[in-house]
């Protein structure tokens, strides 16, 4: 059903440390190679060798130059995928009911075998988290890792969406944003955690936790004392006698 | 957002499609027996091609019906129902018209529910695009009203007489201009930015792109459309969507001929206002790609 279910107590997402994400890309490889066998139809490459390569992918990471006030620019990797919004647009402009939010814990889903690829869904999504399959005509988006976070077959540790358990720098956190007192929700609460576009009236569940404040660049170098080393003995005589040259 | 081909097509002949059928429904146009059987054919055969146009752009197409489900959400399906409503609520009328010519009198019961159902009809296209909050071009009280009457304008060209059908002609034109000039800037009005995508703060800029081509979201929510490209397709649209029709209308003697040559020009100038529909609306995904700032300065 493409009606919203009433909100729940359980709100699973994403927490984005924008502070800490280098741009390596691993979160869209994780991402990609773990949605691409399990879950729905594969994520397809098209002309993958070719000039124009062009792909199915449920997470980009954008950089940004941004310039603070006072201070140099800085480059900021800002990773882009399904905020698993409570207000959900995509989901109640699907004619199908393909587009669903888990009453449950929010997670948003579409069922694809319901789904006949109108792409109204991707319209209706304010950042572009949803990106239609090429091949297989359905919309694909991001899952939470639907099949990791609940599977029992996997160790324990590895139950959490494959983006956050490859992260090398523990940029991307898993956790339920409904309870104040998770992990997630504390941290979000201590760096000032943000919503993206909250104007749009979506009401994201995934927060982006904001860059910290960079240290003052220095103005003179820590060898600057060094420089005004007066040379003696026999240093200093030869000092004295090339200035004679 | 991107011009498809198949949701221009599909929308410009459901419009006269609808606009026509609904004209028939209301026994605007006299006509009985066989001319009866030609006319509402016409109408369903633009009203129908119109809707099987629509589904080229659907990734699994044989799956449609399920589009009828959710009409308590979603105004797609809405527009499902309410089109089907309308094809069906037009036979008996058309029947009737055809066969017994005495019971279709103007403003008869049945023809006024079917004739609903096809205003309802192109209401409800025209939703699909005026609820998209991400759209700020669409999300407007112009969008419906431009919807409407370009089917009346077409309808009115192909069922009523001469003056009355200018005079829809030159409505539609100044629902088009309400619409281009309210819906300049109302993108950058709205208020949303980078900054605003981002979080980022004001001095925010793409540095590196997240992939090295264009992607779905790209090419299907980012599309540039230069000024000067805009304005000459708008006056295109405003002289052969409006201009020309409402003057072949007035000049000629009523009749097929009229009618043929005025609804050429209306329909070249129904594709080209339906084509800038699309390839003017900016969607606020753009800034995230910092493609939005450039198509909102026009450049391209
Ligand atoms: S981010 Fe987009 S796709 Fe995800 S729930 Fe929100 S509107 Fe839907
Ligand atoms: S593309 Fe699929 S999921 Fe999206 S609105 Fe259309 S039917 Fe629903
Ligand atoms: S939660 Fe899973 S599906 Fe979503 S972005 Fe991360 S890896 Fe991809």
């Amino acid at each position: 059903m493409t009606a919203l279910p009433p909100p729940s107590a359980k709100k699973l997402g994403l927490v984005i440390d924008l502070d800490t994400c280098v741009g390596c890309q691993a979160c869209v490889t994780a991402c990609k190679g773990w949605n691409d066998q399990g879950y729905g139809a594969p994520l397809s490459d098209m002309d993958a060798y070719g000039s124009e390569p062009c792909g199915t992918f449920l997470n980009r990471v954008h950089s940004y130059e941004v310039t603070p006030d006072d201070g140099p620019a800085q480059i900021i990797n800002f990773p882009r995928s399904c905020l698993h919004c409570e207000d959900a647009p995509c989901v109640t402009v699907c004619p199908t009911g393909a587009s669903y939010k888990r009453a449950e814990d929010g997670i948003v889903l579409v069922n694809e075998d319901a789904c006949i690829g109108c792409g109204l869904c991707a319209w209706a999504c304010p950042y572009g988290a949803r990106e239609m399959d090429a091949a297989a005509g359905v919309m694909k988006k991001c899952t939470l890792c639907v099949d990791r976070i609940y599977n029992e077959n996997l160790p324990e540790e590895d139950r959490q969406p494959a983006c956050v358990r490859t992260c090398p720098t523990g940029a991307r956190h898993f956790g339920d944003l409904g309870d104040p007192e998770s992990a997630v929700s504390r941290l979000v609460a201590d760096r000032g955690g943000y919503a993206l576009m909250p104007e749009m009236g979506t009401r994201p569940v995934n927060r982006y936790l904001p860059p910290r404040p960079k240290d003052a660049r220095r103005e003179a170098s820590v060898l600057a004392p060094l420089l005004d080393l007066q040379a003696t003995g026999f240093a200093g005589w030869l000092d004295r006698l090339l200035e004679r040259f | 957002m991107h011009p498809a081909p198949s949701v221009i097509i599909f929308t410009v002949l459901s419009g006269v499609g609808f606009g026509f059928l609904g004209a028939l429904d209301l026994g605007l146009m006299p006509v009985q027996g066989g001319a009866a059987l030609v006319a509402f054919g016409l109408a369903y055969l633009l009203a129908v091609a119109g809707l099987v146009a629509s589904t080229f752009h659907l990734g699994n197409p044989q799956r449609a019906l399920r589009a009828f489900t959710q009409w308590r959400t979603s105004w797609l399906s809405r527009e499902g129902w309410a089109s089907v409503a309308a094809l069906a609520a037009s036979a008996p009328v058309a029947l009737a018209a055809a066969f017994r010519p005495g019971m279709m009198l103007a403003g008869h019961l049945p023809g006024l529910i079917a004739a609903a159902f096809c205003v309802l009809t192109i209401l409800c296209t025209s939703m699909i695009y005026a609820q998209l909050r991400t759209v700020p071009r669409w999300h407007h009280w112009t969008t419906p009203v431009l919807f409407l009457a370009f089917a009346a304008a077409g309808g009115a060209i192909l069922a009523l007489p001469g003056p009355v059908a200018a005079a829809a002609c030159l409505v539609s034109g100044g629902a088009m201009l309400l619409a281009f000039a309210l819906g300049d800037g109302r993108f950058a009005r709205q208020g949303q930015s980078p900054a605003a995508a981002t979080g980022l703060g004001p001095r925010v800029r793409p540095f590196a792109p997240p992939h090295t081509s264009p992607n779905y979201v790209m090419r299907e929510m980012i599309h540039h459309v230069g000024r000067k490209h805009a304005r000459r397709l708008r006056l295109i649209a405003l002289g052969l969507g409006a201009g020309l029709p409402a003057l072949l209308m007035l000049v000629l003697p009523a009749g097929l001929l009229a009618s043929a040559l005025a609804l050429i020009p209306h329909l070249a100038g129904a594709l080209a206002q339906r084509w800038l529909f699309f390839a003017e609306a900016e969607h606020v995904v753009g800034h995230y790609y910092g493609r939005a700032a450039d198509a909102a300065r026009g450049t391209a």
